[in-house]
């Protein structure tokens, strides 16, 4: 029975037009591969991947391998399928058919080793976490009972920061970033804000900001501001940019007066 | 075993990496595998948020009316022992969960905030946002991250467990797994291994389960000798948006907010929703269930949505679909609290769920039933803390966890019990696994290496026919009709006739993969093979799931046969009809009972297991 939301397509409308680069291993040469699907209402890129999956057939009617892509969730909260999808990085799940000019060009993200065709190898958004230990400090799992109070505007703002699911939408975005250097991103210095924000990731605040200053941190930032217009999940990374900048420059400061751990006094009363 | 031995975990969802965690946490050393990197596992697309009997809405709730709740909504049939450790350790794990910093909504005070959710009368669900999912399980990858850089942890991330490696005597002695980029198959020995693999919602084609939840290695280990027990309790969710790619969940705190369930009162009405008067819409869940209202069981709810849509044919537009109605609720107050679902709808559908109503229909979603797996009962009815015997299945050296156990949902699981469980199977499983290799005297190391050389070279030649394998048949097109024939004969409602049709297209259906075409021979991240590999487990589970939901000649929570329906009580409050109830004793006393599958090469082996009930009696099961 049909869903009251999605209806078949007429037999009278048009197949779905796809451009697909294809990259066996990335000592091969890459190549467009052309595809022509049954068109449907309410189809995504990744339905039509999958179509191909079910007929690997190209659209001059020649077999070939199934496309290999990473996807997972497919609701756009796993960070999986980041591509560029007619030249614009974006999450493939949300990407609707019917929103996108045909033939749908689709290619894999260009500032990440290629593994194939359209997966790449996303490992260096993962060590910059490392880097920036975007953690908070657990004593241990035993129970030490409720966590520090938080304000509902505390919380609205940490969990703006925490829906960052390491897509590399901004990565790809930032012409500072290039897969020869090792510049963090935005994403990095915005998950060390999140936990320098919360009352006990506080504690290890100076820890997180030096490494937001270790080699190929924040001062790689050229301000060019694109992460922040391709974030899915609209992350204000510039503002976290920003807050951590100025973070970095009273670390600098501090770093010349007082000895590594030395606790920051307070100004003595006038 | 030396101070600190070697563990396997499979799977880097919530189960998985909290059970890592707790090895970790004692000094041990763990080898994380994990289809996707962990931090896209499925656990993300949880939306509502996490049960724990906190009691901060001054509603007198507490563990003991949790774990009520819990075995009323699975219909009598999860494992009791350990839901009362659970519903008993949940308070804790929320305020662990608070502690590593998951923004968890707050009352104006600060406090935790709690909303409510199906199958409860009480505010027991603490949430962040609408992907509290997504929120738990980056804490625990970022505690995971801290034990990666410590060395504790080593992840095996693109890697996908193929199958146990066992001793002489049938114990674990690690694993085999395959690279997922390169197709290097290699063995991993271990003194224990976790099978926290997630459920098998892809075996029903289209759900809300995410693309890797193809149940591949509980399919593999039911082969090896494991038991799964429960397969025929599937949960379908009320809620979905449907999808040609797959079903998208629309969450349970959507109603737990105030959303209303709704369809025209006049059939076929083609106006547009805002546009029909309240007098003239018909709050179907309100009408037949006053005290829970559009909070009832999900299983009961998609009955409901289920028989309007396709018994009296009073879907919107005469399709299938109902609206579940936000409009009412501010704007301000959605994006708070269920912003997370609010946009999925938006991306995904094209309209503003909050000036349109939105559309939903069932759709497969969670499998109660998985591995079999034991629990050691301490004297207050919760598990024995550190017991071997916790989360550990038939096969020695064992164990499971998470979707992928059967133990805590029985017949029905209530909406925000599965980030729990989860949780809480890793924090007794570990420990366990732990216990385990203390009281084995010899272990991997002891094998001896021709073990893993023979695994390896099973799994290698196995591969290498699978690469040979060049027939006709697509193998994506034959996963594509099993879920079809699945979803439309094991579900909502089950025909014995039908199901029974259903078993015997799946042993056709494995008769046909023997003519699959492997659609790929290269190296280089080849998924087509590794998808077939798992295209046979998926059926050997299908073929489980399809059995023992044609054996089970009752209904019971999210299994539902007609055909064996008890007729009405008499009574609104069925205890009160003498005769009903004997009806339903005589009825009970004969399924109150655990399926139990075997593998066996003609079809799986299917008998049940009295279930004790140390902790609550059974009674009939009304929320009217």
């Amino acid at each position: 029975m049909d869903s009251a939301l999605s209806v078949s397509g007429s037999p009278g409308s048009k197949p779905v037009k796809l451009r697909v680069w294809r990259q066996p291993t990335p000592d091969h040469e890459g190549f467009y591969e052309e595809f022509s699907i049954p068109y449907q209402k309410g189809l995504n890129v990744i339905s039509c991947l999958m179509a191909i999956q079910r007929n690997p057939v190209n659209a001059q009617g020649k077999s070939t391998t199934p496309v290999v892509w990473d996807s997972n969730c497919l609701e756009e909260v796993c960070g999986s399928c980041a591509m560029n999808i007619n030249g614009k990085v974006r999450m493939a799940c949300s990407a609707l058919v019917d929103k996108l000019e045909q033939p749908i060009t689709l290619e894999p993200l260009r500032k990440f080793p290629l593994v194939r065709d359209l997966t790449v190898n996303r490992d260096r958004m993962f060590d910059a976490l490392k880097q920036v230990k975007a953690w908070v400090q657990l004593d241990g799992t035993h129970n030490l009972g409720p966590g520090p109070r938080q304000s509902p505007k505390d919380q609205a703002t940490r969990y703006t920061l925490s829906t960052c699911m390491t897509c590399a939408s901004c990565l790809e975005a930032c012409p500072q970033v290039t897969l020869e250097n090792n510049f963090i991103g935005a994403a990095a210095i915005s998950q060390a804000r999140l936990f320098n924000l919360h009352p006990s990731g506080e504690m290890n605040a100076e820890e997180r900001v030096h490494g937001v200053m270790g080699e190929g941190g924040i001062q790689d930032c050229g301000k060019a501001q694109n992460c922040v217009e391709v974030c899915p999940k609209e992350i204000p990374l510039t503002t976290s940019i920003a807050k951590m900048n100025r973070q970095v420059t009273k670390q600098v400061v501090k770093d010349l007066f007082f000895k590594e751990d030395e606790a920051e006094e307070p100004a003595p009363a006038v | 075993m030396a101070a600190s031995a070697r563990f396997t975990v499979v799977g880097g969802g919530l189960a998985g990496l909290m059970t890592a965690i707790k090895l970790a946490e004692v000094g041990q050393l763990v080898d994380l595998l994990s289809i996707v990197p962990v931090k896209r596992s499925h656990s993300v697309c949880a939306q509502g948020g996490i049960n724990g009997a906190v009691n901060t809405k001054g509603e007198g709730d507490h563990p003991d009316i949790h774990v009520k709740d819990t075995l009323r909504g699975g219909d009598f049939l999860a494992e009791q022992t350990s839901v009362k450790g659970m519903c008993y350790a949940a308070p804790g794990i929320i305020y662990l969960l608070d502690r590593m910093g998951v923004p968890f909504n707050r009352t104006p005070e600060g406090l935790l905030d709690f909303r409510r959710f199906g199958g409860t009368l009480h505010h027991r669900t603490a949430f962040s946002g609408a992907t509290t999912g997504q929120q738990l399980l980056y804490a625990l990858d970022e505690q995971v991250r801290r034990y990666e850089v410590e060395g504790k942890i080593t992840k095996y991330e693109h890697w996908e467990w193929l199958g146990a490696v066992k001793d002489e005597n049938g114990r674990v002695a690690g694993s085999v797994a395959i690279d997922l980029r390169t197709l290097e198959i290699r063995t991993f020995p271990a003194v224990a291994v976790m099978l926290a693999t997630g459920g098998p919602g892809i075996v029903f084609g289209r759900s809300t389960n995410s693309v890797i939840n193809t149940g591949t290695a509980a399919g593999r280990a039911y082969m090896e000798g494991a038991i799964y027990a429960n397969g025929e309790f599937i949960q379908v969710h009320p809620t979905s948006i449907p999808g040609e790619d797959k079903l998208r969940l629309m969450s349970e705190s959507v109603r737990g907010e105030g959303g209303r369930v709704w369809v025209p009162k006049k059939k076929g009405d083609t106006r547009e929703p805002l546009q029909i008067p309240e007098s003239e819409r018909w709050y179907f869940l309100e009408e037949r269930y006053p005290k829970y209202k559009n909070l009832v069981p999900r299983d009961v709810a998609t009955r409901e949505i289920f028989d309007v849509c396709r018994n009296l044919g009073m879907g919107i537009g005469g399709r299938d679909g109902v609206y579940l109605d936000v409009t009412h609720i501010p704007a301000k107050t959605l994006d708070a609290k269920i912003k997370g679902v609010m946009e999925i709808y938006e991306k995904f559908v094209g309209d503003d769920p909050r000036k349109q109503p939105m559309v939903i229909f069932p759709g497969m979603h969670y499998s109660m039933g998985g591995l079999y797996v034991t629990f050691e009962p301490g004297k207050d009815g919760t598990p024995v803390p550190d017991s071997p015997r916790n989360q550990a299945t038939n096969i020695p050296g064992l164990f499971a966890g998470g979707e992928a156990d059967y133990a805590y949902h029985g017949a029905n699981r209530l909406g925000a019990n599965s980030l729990l469980s989860c949780i809480y199977a890793g924090m007794i499983g570990g420990p366990a696994m732990v216990s385990y290799a203390k009281n084995s005297a010899s272990s991997a190391a002891a094998s001896g290496t021709r073990l893993f050389e023979l695994a390896k070279l099973f799994w290698t030649e196995r591969f290498e026919t699978l690469r040979k394998m060049d027939g006709k048949q697509n193998p994506y097109e034959l996963g594509r009709e099993l879920g079809d024939v699945m979803t439309e004969n094991v579900t909502v409602v089950r025909h014995n006739d039908k199901v029974k049709r259903t078993v015997g297209r799946i042993r056709e259906m494995k008769d046909r993969w023997k003519g699959c075409n492997v659609l790929d021979v290269t190296q280089n991240s080849n998924r087509s093979i590794v998808y077939l590999n798992q295209l046979w487990n998926m059926l050997e589970l299908g073929e489980v799931i399809a059995q023992s939901a044609l054996m089970r000649d009752e209904s019971r929570g999210a299994h539902y046969k007609p055909e064996f329906q008890l007729p009405e009580p008499k009574t609104k409050d069925p205890r009160e009809d003498p005769e009903w109830m004997k009806l339903w004793k005589v009825r009970h006393d004969k399924w109150a009972k655990t399926t139990i599958a075997r593998h066996h090469p003609d079809g799986p082996q299917i008998s049940y297991e009295p279930l004790s009930t140390p902790v609550l009696d059974p009674e009939p099961r009304w929320y009217a």
